[in-house]
């Protein structure tokens, strides 16, 4: 029942934004919406992890405590995103930057968004997967172009045909995978359940199924953001407003390296080898060194983040890649604090850019002095997200890195010179954002800041204790994808 | 019968090859939307041909599906947007054919070979059909590249997703229907929205030529 809910609800708000979209009381009824899903997955998680998982509708829906962990995420980074959104939002408006109707279709798009994102997680089905992973670049196109700007347009173009000729590849691996799974299941509806296929996965046609994992990786890996395959990315991130790039960074990436995982998994069973890990470990590695050195050339606050986006999703494919019970633990850990932290930085980012007029980091002085919340928010966001102790993301990226250095020695010096790479382009350009003479000016609403450091709390607790019941929730999940 | 079945079958697959290549070197647009609707067709009356030699109900659906979205809405659809963007005539410059075309060549043969293992284990009466599948997405991919146009870069996406119905076909007798008619409802979406997304290319770059837009680059 919770699932009807979840999806339920966001896409009946997406339909009551588009009418009322254009009324003053949008944003709340946004925020609103969003609460209610998140409420609605916290009672899926509850369950999920007492009683184990199950199947509803015709098995068309399944929830184990893999997916629900991303559930549980993604609706709780999607409500504080509406939450930041409420303020940061009028402020464009009242800078002249949104029209009314653009802002019906922001809030609509919003709740859509969600609605494909949990979809692509609760289905079963892995060609709707697949629909759902398409209608997720179809809601945000048009919202990567919100500000109508020549470069905002460029971004969602670019951003549309890459990942639409992305996906048809992995629409091309899905029909392969089919292929392979009805020799053993049989034509119709189940052959394309992931449960039905996870049974038989022994079964499957190796030679197709690693063909079909190539071109699944490829796909989905492109909305991933992995190398090369990337260059969508930071101009989606950099163009589009701020809480869609938060949403962006936060969850569209998880949830798109969630069905490769789910992939993965079939394909480890067919096989027998490590070929689909090797592959992961690949792109991951790639991405990491390749995020790390473009790093510093960046100008832009937040094509700057998006590059550390990418590092990250690589850092996590590379655990995934790894495999085994610690590395896939840290792969999820590392996924819920880059996306806690990830959308935190976007935030304080957000209302930085507002209070300078412009992303280019050389103006963009001085927060900690006119607006200490914004500047103390972004200079602890990336302080977490650099991998300082004690913050979460240290916890992961050390369990990854110690896991490498006893499978894989020979990836320990590339990760350790890119996390280093990445930490001196980044810390100097934060700290003459935050620190030095003030320059901008004060915003027309206040700033929503609340959202900030509850994600940067939660990131520091996990740092410091992870809560048994959630280390178990995890476990259980690292068992099930192994 | 299996046997002209299957005849007809592979001679609907060559005509498909053919009006990819068609669009390859088509430079005029509205032309270019003609042949889209051409190849829908062909498709359809394929998938047909396929259903009725291989008693497989669900493809007539599919068949439908496709005669009523590529055939009929998504061409006119097309249409209308040339007519009010006021491109119904453009003729496009476009970087040596002839190469292109050779290229394109390069393109069928790579596809039969990766195609050939996995038709070998296709149990269907279409499997010879796969590389010529494969072949038309690789083509529509390489005409999404020589193009530097919003709308014939859409209709070589279009393109490419024929293709890859058209290998689901000759594979698995198509996906399941829940998949197929997701798929088809992406597609009609992804279409509005692009209609609206030309709209507002043309109000901001006052043209739909994709030069315009290669500011955003590392430097």
């Amino acid at each position: 029942m919770e699932i009807f809910w979840i999806l339920a609800i966001p896409l009946t708000g997406g339909l009551l934004l588009a009418l009322f979209g254009c009324r003053s009381f949008a944003p709340e009824l946004n925020a609103t919406m969003s609460f209610a899903t998140f409420v609605a997955s916290a009672f899926l998680a509850f369950r999920v992890v007492n009683d184990g998982s199950f199947s509803v509708f015709n098995e068309q829906f399944f929830v184990d405590s893999f997916n629900v962990f991303l559930v549980a995420l993604t609706a709780f980074v999607s409500f504080t995103t509406s939450l930041f959104s409420r303020p940061y939002m009028r402020i464009e408006q009242a800078h002249g930057k949104l029209s009314i109707n653009m802002l019906r279709l922001y809030h609509s798009m919003y709740q859509l968004f969600t609605f494909t994102m949990l979809l692509v997680l609760l289905t079963n089905n892995m060609g709707i997967m697949w629909v759902a992973m398409e209608a997720a670049t179809l809601t945000t196109v048009l919202l990567v172009s919100l500000y109508r700007t020549p470069a905002s347009l460029e971004a969602a173009w670019k951003y549309f045909i890459l990942c639409g000729v992305g996906l048809a590849q992995a629409l091309f691996g899905t029909i392969l995978l089919y292929f392979a799974a009805e020799k053993v299941l049989g034509a119709g509806g189940t052959a394309l359940l992931w449960t039905h296929l996870d049974a038989v996965k022994s079964q499957l046609e190796p030679t197709v199924l690693s063909l079909a994992f190539v071109f699944l990786l490829v796909g989905y890996g492109t909305k991933v953001g992995l190398a090369p395959l990337h260059s969508w990315l930071p101009d989606a991130h950099a163009e589009g407003p701020t809480p869609v790039s938060a949403v962006l960074s936060g969850l569209l990436l998880n949830v798109a390296l969630y069905v490769v995982v789910r992939s993965k998994v079939l394909v480890d069973g067919a096989l027998g080898t490590h070929f689909a890990g090797d592959l992961m470990m690949g792109f991951g590695l790639l991405s990491i060194i390749m995020a790390a050195f473009y790093l510093s050339r960046q100008k832009d606050v937040k094509r700057m983040f998006a590059y550390s986006s990418i590092e990250h999703m690589g850092l996590v494919t590379f655990a995934f890649g790894m495999g085994g019970p610690v590395a896939t633990f840290a792969g999820m850990l590392h996924m819920t604090v880059h996306s806690l932290t990830k959308s935190a930085i976007f935030f304080a980012v957000g209302h930085a850019t507002q209070k300078s007029g412009t992303q280019l980091m050389e103006n963009i002085r001085g927060l900690i002095s006119t607006n200490p919340t914004i500047g103390w928010g972004l200079a602890i966001g990336t302080l977490a997200i650099l991998g300082m102790p004690p913050f979460g993301v240290f916890a992961s990226e050390f369990l990854i890195i110690t896991t490498a250095m006893h499978a894989y020695p020979w990836t320990t010096p590339f990760l350790l010179i890119a996390l280093g790479v990445a930490f001196a382009a980044i810390f100097s350009r934060m700290q003459e954002m935050v620190f030095g003479p003030a320059t901008g000016q004060r915003l027309p609403h206040p700033p929503a800041l609340i959202p900030v450091f509850v994600h940067l709390g939660l990131v520091l607790l996990l740092g410091l204790y992870i809560p048994p019941y959630l280390a178990d929730w995890y476990r259980q999940a690292a068992a099930l994808i192994g | 019968m299996l046997n002209f079945a299957g005849q007809l079958i592979n001679l609907f697959a060559a005509m498909l090859l053919l009006i990819s290549f068609a669009m390859l070197s088509q430079r005029r647009v509205l032309s270019l939307i003609n042949l889209f609707a051409l190849q829908g067709l062909v498709l359809a009356v394929s998938t047909t041909v396929v259903a009725y030699s291989s008693n497989q109900h669900h493809l007539y659906y599919s068949a439908g599906l496709t005669l009523l979205l590529k055939v009929l809405v998504l061409p006119w659809i097309l249409h209308r947007l040339i007519r009010k963007l006021n491109v119904k005539w453009d003729v496009e410059t476009m970087f040596n054919i002839p190469t292109t075309m050779l290229v394109g060549i390069v393109l069928v043969v790579f596809a039969f070979n990766l195609a050939a293992p996995i038709s070998q284990m296709a149990g269907t009466i279409t499997r010879g059909t796969l590389g010529i599948a494969m072949a038309c997405v690789l083509l529509s991919f390489l005409m999404m590249i020589t193009r530097s146009k919003a709308v014939p870069q859409v209709i070589g996406f279009l393109a490419m997703e024929n293709g890859l119905f058209f290998a689901a076909t000759s594979t698995s007798y198509g996906m399941p229907m829940v998949v197929e008619l997701g798929i088809a409802l992406d597609v009609l979406i992804g279409m509005f929205i692009l209609g609206i997304f030309f709209f507002q290319i043309r109000e901001t770059f006052d043209s739909l030529d994709l030069k315009h837009m290669e500011k955003l680059k590392e430097d």
